[in-house]
């Protein structure tokens, strides 16, 4: 018994060290969306670049894509754009959310790095955002032909995000399809 | 004049940086009652973006956005259940400090009783021990009262007869030192 008590700090050390160990391969910032499984919230908001027309949530009925929230001042998304454009150019169907931006700045920084987006939701007030559950410039979402929300993606999406968390899900989006 | 001058810019900066610390916005509630109701939701809503602040505290954009959404839904007349439940089917269940009780937050809720238990379990067990030790010492168990009375019996015929023996003059010595 005496003996055994020798060991408890051990112990302490080993349950401690399977936390911890556990927790190194957690991304602290990940959360669960609370709109999986839900579809996108309903909205009507103008289409960057062209004042005219007016979007809604149909935009996503039909065929399944990629939302993607981007402003020019997220410093996060410079380093995605060149991605985005990449996916674009594999035939990805992504549409912009140009969240809380200078709509300027905005048109400026798609004649320049390249407009990857079938076309960019304006959301000057965040309303659409607040909806969404977004909290941060980028995020990507995966919708499917029905409009659904399927996978959530807080932070840049580069090529091991989209091979390892993303892709298996638009696969899968598509094939429903 | 110079230096009056270094003053004015001095306190002007001084005033200029209150403005910089209040990283909440002002505002005008309709009743003193709103503004308790408020002040109370900020601070039990978790910011999402900065996981370890509240939306009070947090000066985030997002967590802005949130504190005017609660705002305007406040001055609307929405209820604070109906607000929670707003922010919750956006950003989960995350954002309530005090989440319902459920299997997931059980441990979350029964931990801070059970270390509590754990505390108390272990003060008890360290007083027994300290109230026990000196009875042992001080208690003697069988034949020990028998030997002392013998021990003392033996010395005081050694005082009496006055021949030292070493050997139960130094037992004598052990216990009176013990």
């Amino acid at each position: 018994m005496q003996r055994l008590k020798l060991f408890i700090p051990l112990f302490i050390f080993i349950i401690l060290a399977v936390f911890l160990l556990n927790g190194l391969d957690r991304d602290p910032n990940a959360m669960p969306s609370a709109l999986i499984d839900r579809p996108v919230p309903e909205f009507s908001l103008p289409v960057l670049g062209d004042k005219e027309s007016v979007v809604t949530q149909s935009v996503f009925q039909g065929q399944p894509a990629l939302l993607n929230v981007w402003a020019t001042w997220c410093i996060s998304c410079r380093v995605e754009h060149a991605y985005l454009n990449y996916l674009f150019e594999q035939g990805i169907r992504i549409i912009g959310l140009n969240y809380k931006d200078d709509i300027v700045e905005a048109n400026k920084w798609l004649s320049e790095k390249g407009n990857p987006f079938v076309l960019s939701i304006v959301d000057s007030s965040g309303r659409m955002g607040l909806d969404l559950g977004v909290f941060g410039a980028p995020e990507t979402y995966v919708i499917d032909s029905s409009g659904t929300i399927r996978y959530k993606h807080v932070g840049v999406v580069d090529d091991r995000v989209w091979k390892k968390h993303l892709l298996p899900v638009w696969t899968a989006v598509q094939s429903n399809n | 004049m110079k230096q009056l001058r270094n003053h004015t810019v001095f306190l002007l900066l001084m005033v200029v940086s209150c403005y910089a610390l209040s990283a909440v916005e002002v505002k005008e509630f309709s009743s003193d009652q709103l503004r308790d109701r408020f002040k109370v939701l900020v601070n039990e809503l978790r910011c999402p973006k900065c996981q370890n602040q509240n939306l009070a505290d947090s000066n985030s954009p997002i967590a802005s956005d949130l504190r005017e959404e609660i705002f305007r839904m406040l001055e609307e007349g929405q209820s604070d259940q109906e607000i929670i439940d707003f922010l919750v089917v956006r950003y989960g269940e995350f954002v309530m400090y005090r989440p319902p009780i459920k299997t997931t937050t059980l441990v979350l809720w029964l931990a801070p009783g059970f270390l509590l238990l754990i505390g108390i379990v272990v003060i008890i067990v360290i007083r027994r021990r300290q109230t026990i030790a000196p009875d042992i010492s001080s208690t003697l168990v069988g034949n020990e009262q028998e030997q002392l009375n013998q021990l003392l019996g033996e010395s005081s015929n050694i005082k009496n007869t006055k021949n030292s023996e070493m050997p139960s003059s130094e037992i004598v010595d052990d216990k009176g030192e013990s």
